[in-house]
């Protein structure tokens, strides 16, 4: 999980400690300020830094200090969103990944959505934690189950799985049919196909 | 031989091509933004391949063990379109982002007055973001672009040795050699120089700030052409020394200008989170 600020600092080198304490603090002006953002204003310096945590932080830190400054700046929906559409695809998964703690609604779910479609597994995997298990709705929610399964995203990468899959016979058909369209080519099915099918068969069926 | 292609359009290439260029040796690479054979019709067009370069390109190039970086510029054929010159404003967004490791491919096709403008505009935005520039000379009137480009060069605030001048031949070296510009040459299969012009051009110039792409993209090209210039060199009497400085440590000093090239790339043989490339499930 993200580690807290006191666990990245003990992670984090000199200059990339002061960097992230700026950083932090640019993110929590912007978080007091009362001032009236244009959609076409310069984005605020703290979104900028947003961009360059990986170079300055490592790469290994950078979800972590992306989402650290997602919540210093209490990003709202439309930064959020604009933070995706604008981002590179580690920048994408920071916002993903720090959905469930920000946003409490369902209003962010076209980012999620929209992560499911592309066939990559940073952001699938970014894509079916806590807040789509929260908030997608069964159908794709179902989907991003398979498609975890068709791109050999781990299956521990779905937050709350055995309560969403829960007696779930539409899912359980889905992998039914997928093991069988795998067996009958004559490939292997996935390991985790069958956890989640085990979660998935209604109890009258097991 | 290890190997750093500074400039390849992966875009337009297979996932066959990458195990190719990784069996080659090829462990990193660069992607300039630039034409994509159709001509574009809007900004919108430009950000959604600016997006495939920071996102999609980068974790394919993964599952083949090839770091993968960029440039971004407005390249200067379809500065030339009026309806795609807003480009420009839309650049300090992308120019932040941590794989942007030069603007580019900036210069000149035509020598037009928008293109005057565009190369300006992005050697200031490279100065501005603290990156170096790719430099595309001309296929036409080549000598003369090359001219050009170095007396807007001379103008700009982006000093020489910050610059990579592409493209370059037999009738350009000499002149870009003397700007104190870092050099480019593209290996292709029948335009452009090819692997025993070279090394003849290495022999006579040496293999200081000498940097050999592929350049391969949609058209007849080959990405396994730095290759072949590393054995064309060895075959010629250069070192493993002299291979390892043009096909790695020059393109990595250029790029590292940025600030923005990590230095522990890259793992030979690093699958993204182990996974492949998947196509609907295979």
């Amino acid at each position: 999980m993200t580690p807290t600020r006191k666990e990245l600092d003990d992670r984090l080198g000199g200059a990339a400690r002061a960097w992230l304490d700026e950083a932090l603090a640019e993110a929590a002006h912007a978080a007091t300020a009362t001032h009236g953002t244009t959609p076409c204003a310069a984005p605020p310096s703290w979104a900028l830094r947003f961009a360059s945590a990986g170079r300055h932080c490592g790469q290994e830190h950078a979800d972590a200090v992306r989402t650290l400054l997602l919540h210093e700046a209490r990003a709202d929906v439309d930064t959020l969103t604009r933070l995706y559409h604008h981002g590179t695809a580690a920048e994408r998964r920071a916002v993903l990944l720090a959905l469930p703690s920000l946003v409490p609604g369902p209003q962010a779910l076209p980012l999620v959505e929209d992560a499911l479609r592309t066939n990559d597994t940073r952001l699938v995997a970014a894509a079916v934690g806590p807040y789509a298990a929260a908030h997608l709705a069964p159908h794709p929610w179902r989907h991003a189950v398979l498609k975890c399964l068709f791109t050999a995203v781990p299956i521990d990468a779905v937050a709350d799985l055995p309560r969403r899959a829960h007696a779930d016979a539409e899912l359980a058909r889905m992998l039914a049919d997928y093991a069988a369209e795998r067996t009958a080519a004559g490939r292997p099915v996935p390991a985790d196909l069958h956890r989640v099918l085990a979660l998935a068969v209604p109890p009258e069926e097991s | 031989m290890r190997i750093f292609d500074p400039h390849i359009h992966m875009t337009s290439r297979t996932t066959d091509d990458y195990q190719a260029m990784y069996d080659a040796g090829v462990r990193a690479l660069v992607e300039p933004s630039f034409w994509l054979g159709q001509p574009r019709t809007s900004p919108a067009s430009f950000f959604d391949y600016f997006d495939a370069l920071l996102g999609w390109e980068p974790f394919r190039a993964a599952q083949y063990g090839i770091a993968h970086h960029c440039t971004i510029a407005l390249n200067p054929k379809e500065a030339n379109d009026p309806r795609c010159a807003p480009v420009l404003d839309a650049l300090p967004r992308y120019l932040v982002k941590d794989s942007v490791v030069a603007v580019g491919e900036i210069g000149y096709d035509s020598m037009t007055p928008a293109e005057d403008t565009a190369l300006a505009a992005q050697l200031q935005l490279a100065a501005d973001h603290g990156l170096p520039a790719l430099v595309h000379t001309p296929h036409r009137d080549k000598l003369a672009g090359l001219r050009r480009t170095l007396d807007v060069v001379r103008e700009s605030h982006l000093p020489p040795e910050r610059v990579l001048l592409d493209h370059l031949n037999e009738t350009t070296v000499k002149e870009a050699t003397d700007s104190g510009a870092w050099l480019g040459f593209s290996i292709y299969p029948d335009t452009k120089m090819d692997e025993d012009r070279m090394v003849a051009i290495l022999k006579a110039y040496g293999t200081e700030r000498v940097l050999v792409n592929s350049a391969a993209d949609w058209g007849k090209s080959d990405p396994l052409k730095t290759r072949k210039v590393g054995d064309a060199m060895l075959a010629a009497g250069f070192s493993d020394d002299d291979v390892d400085q043009v096909l790695w440590r020059n393109p990595v000093a250029f790029y590292g200008l940025s600030g923005r090239l990590p230095l522990d790339l890259p793992t030979p043989g690093a699958l993204h989170e182990g996974n492949s490339i998947l196509r609907g499930g295979e």
